[in-house]
């Protein structure tokens, strides 16, 4: 799960890491009266959405007196940010962080990561802040430094320093880095992230380590134990697809084809994308339906690819193995009936019960072209779509 | 002869007595497997099934002599579950449990440095040795003895690959979901190698997805050490960067991971990719006919 950038900061700060004086702002005159209230010579206007690269968007902009906050203010909220991580479509930004400006001297780069070579969490940095880690990564290896933690002891100071002398932290800054470094990493764990990136983290001219960019992604898997984080996700930066489906459990990713796809198993709803691909066609989405799916669910899935109005026909790739074949035909028929399907429908069953649920399709009267194998399936639904 | 498990094994279920442990307990002892026990604390000293449980594991393994056990404890508690198998020293524990916290696993795997146990999985079907030993949750039927050892990220798409080699009359060996978490207890190297070494094995398929370096690594170890011919299939060529397919490992972070990145290297190691997923089986025939082994490999 992804949170917001101010939100993000709020947290650090509360476990001690240096961040700059900020407000959250939803409309222009809260924009203006946060920045009143910081009260510094220079604030920094920033649009808050769940994606990077922001600043070359026009998403981020540094206001010098209160006329400025006003008009970059009125000028990011409502707009549509177009950035590498947002995709062709863009995010709309409906929230800003106004921020005080600090006198930056050098940028750098921290992140927390779990490794999964070494099974760890690792600590990364670089001298080479403000930029795309990865480009740096690609280009210039020997500049990313890692100092990888035993989860029983946790981060140590000596590590920390460590890492802050490889990337040329000044001397006399060297403590407060370190400090910084085992804060964000304690952030880390207190609070199962799955990504916690500083980018930049600077100094500045009055001494201080600071960040001044907060990325902090979470492990969905232990969201379980963490309400509070839970409180701060953002719908209006989550496809409402993808909402409806997380509300009966269901694994759905929204793409840009036609084809509906409704699989079982996530290596299976991969790889039924990809045939689909092969034969000519696009899949409309990503759907696993999971192992233990009742007839309900199923039924709710189908609705979910029928509500996007890109999808021209389904195809629907099952190998019951916990999953039963009759369950699946039963909430196909049932959905089928309830929301009136006028698109082609392709069905591969295998496995458990198979025989079963293509009795129970073949008594439904519903116009189902029935496939032998995954290969046939996406032929054929290539075909009836085109 | 296989790898890991076989007719020898002796099996407990932790968490037999929710309703998923259950039920795919009564699903091993149905396909032949030597279910010896159970483990959920506080219903020490009944059964189920006549299948005797025990509050703890170290207490199953003194009265059953059971080697391997196998977790279908919710996620919240399966670490601690995965832990105390490793704490009473045995050979092999299978979770199928989804969704256990990332760092829940970090530290599980610190805690198994230095000690004898192997893991698979979490979030995984299970391993299978046809005829002999069924852990876990996929459909036994679908299996058939032979000499192809399977080695997969994916539940469905490993049924996918044994069900093409079935109903080719080629039979497998083990099947192993090494799961899809980005944590996991065993990887692609470690089960290539126990197949390089099975007499029994004559060939493999693995079966990788999007996300991590995994497929790379084993591409390379393939390049130096794997006797046997391999045929591989990636999937995930379409999938968008910077979304989690599914699975919590399935996810092209940073440009890296992606499907045509592994299928690159996995071509240059020598194993035959299958071009989609439904021709994972056919691929193996070529590759097989090709080094005039596929006589032997035919199940009887």
């Amino acid at each position: 799960m992804n949170i917001h950038e101010y939100q993000g900061k709020e947290i650090l700060k509360k476990y001690g890491v240096k961040v700059p004086e900020g407000r959250v702002a939803f409309t222009v005159e809260e924009a203006v009266k946060a920045a009143e209230e910081l009260g510094t010579k220079v604030v920094v206007v920033k649009a808050q959405i769940h994606a990077g690269g922001r600043g070359k968007a026009g998403g981020v902009k540094v206001a010098k007196n209160m006329d400025e906050v006003r008009t970059y203010a009125t000028d990011i909220l409502g707009k549509v940010l177009v950035t590498h991580q947002t995709g062709p479509e863009g995010k709309e930004v409906k929230r800003l962080l106004i921020e005080q400006g600090c006198d930056i001297k050098k940028e750098y780069y921290i992140g927390v990561v779990v490794d999964r070579a070494t099974d760890r969490v690792v600590l990364m940095g670089s001298e080479e802040g403000g930029m795309d880690i990865e480009e740096v990564a690609e280009k210039t290896p020997e500049k990313i430094f890692k100092e990888v933690v035993d989860p029983l002891v946790g981060l140590t100071p000596f590590q920390a320093r460590r890492l802050a002398y490889s990337i040329k932290i000044p001397n006399e800054l060297v403590n407060k880095a370190a400090k910084f470094m085992m804060s964000l990493y304690q952030a880390f764990v207190d609070k199962d992230c799955s990504i916690a990136e500083i980018n930049p983290l600077v100094v500045t001219g009055d001494g201080e380590v600071m960040a001044l960019d907060a990325k902090l992604n979470f492990d969905s898997n232990a969201l379980y134990r963490h309400k509070d984080i839970l409180e701060l996700r953002d719908l209006d930066e989550e496809d409402e697809k993808e909402i409806e489906a997380s509300k009966f459990d269901l694994s759905y990713i929204a793409l840009d084809g036609n084809i509906g796809c409704m699989v079982n198993g996530a290596g299976l709803a991969m790889a039924t994308m990809d045939i689909i691909k092969f034969y000519g066609g696009d899949p409309a989405n990503f759907l696993d339906v999971g192992g233990g799916a009742t007839e309900e669910k199923v039924t709710e899935a189908f609705k979910i690819i029928l509500s996007d109005e890109k999808v021209k026909g389904i195809f629907i790739n099952i190998f019951g193995g916990i999953m039963k074949c009759d369950i699946i035909a039963s909430g196909v028929v049932a959905a089928a009936k309830q929301v009136k399907l006028d698109k082609p429908l392709v069905v591969r069953l295998e496995g458990t019960n198979v025989d079963l649920g293509k009795k129970i399709l073949k008594e439904s009267g519903l116009d189902i072209v029935a496939a032998d194998s995954m290969a046939d399936g996406a032929e054929k639904i290539v075909a009836l779509v085109k | 002869m296989s790898i890991l498990i076989n007719k020898n094994t002796k099996v407990i279920t932790q968490g037999i007595t929710g309703a998923t442990g259950l039920f795919h307990t009564r699903g091993a002892v149905e396909y032949g497997t030597n279910m010896v026990g159970g483990v959920t604390p506080g219903k020490g000293g009944t059964e189920v099934d006549g299948i005797p449980i025990f509050n703890t594991v170290v207490e199953a393994v003194e009265k059953t002599g059971a080697n391997v056990s196998v977790v279908y404890v919710p996620p919240a508690f399966a670490a601690d579950s995965i832990m105390e198998a490793v704490d009473a020293g045995l050979d092999l524990v299978i979770c199928i449990t989804e969704g256990i916290p990332v760092l829940d696993m970090v530290k599980v795997k610190r805690y198994m440095e230095g000690k004898k146990t192997r893991l698979i999985g979490p979030n995984c079907p299970g391993v299978i040795t046809p005829g002999e030993c069924k852990i876990g949750i996929m459909p036994g039927y679908i299996h058939l003895p032979g000499k192809v050892g399977i080695v997969s990220r994916s539940g469905t798409l490993t049924y996918e690959a044994v069900h093409q080699t079935s109903t080719r009359g080629i039979g497998q060996s083990t099947a192993v979901g090494i799961g899809g978490d980005p944590v996991n207890g065993t990887n692609f190297i470690e089960v290539l190698q126990l197949f390089n070494e099975d007499p029994n094995t004559e060939a493999v398929i693995m079966i990788g997805e999007i996300g991590g370096t995994a497929e790379e690594e084993a591409a390379e170890w393939i390049k130096a050490n794997m006797k046997k011919p391999v045929v591989g299939f990636i999937g995930g060529q379409t999938a968008p960067p910077g979304k989690r397919m599914g699975h919590a490992g399935a996810i092209i972070s940073g440009g890296k991971g992606t499907a045509a990145e592994k299928i690159a290297k996995l071509e240059e190691c020598g194993v035959r990719v299958a071009k989609t997923p439904a021709v994972i089986g056919e691929t193996l025939v070529e590759l097989l006919k090709e080094k005039g082994m596929l006589e032997s490999v035919l199940s009887k």
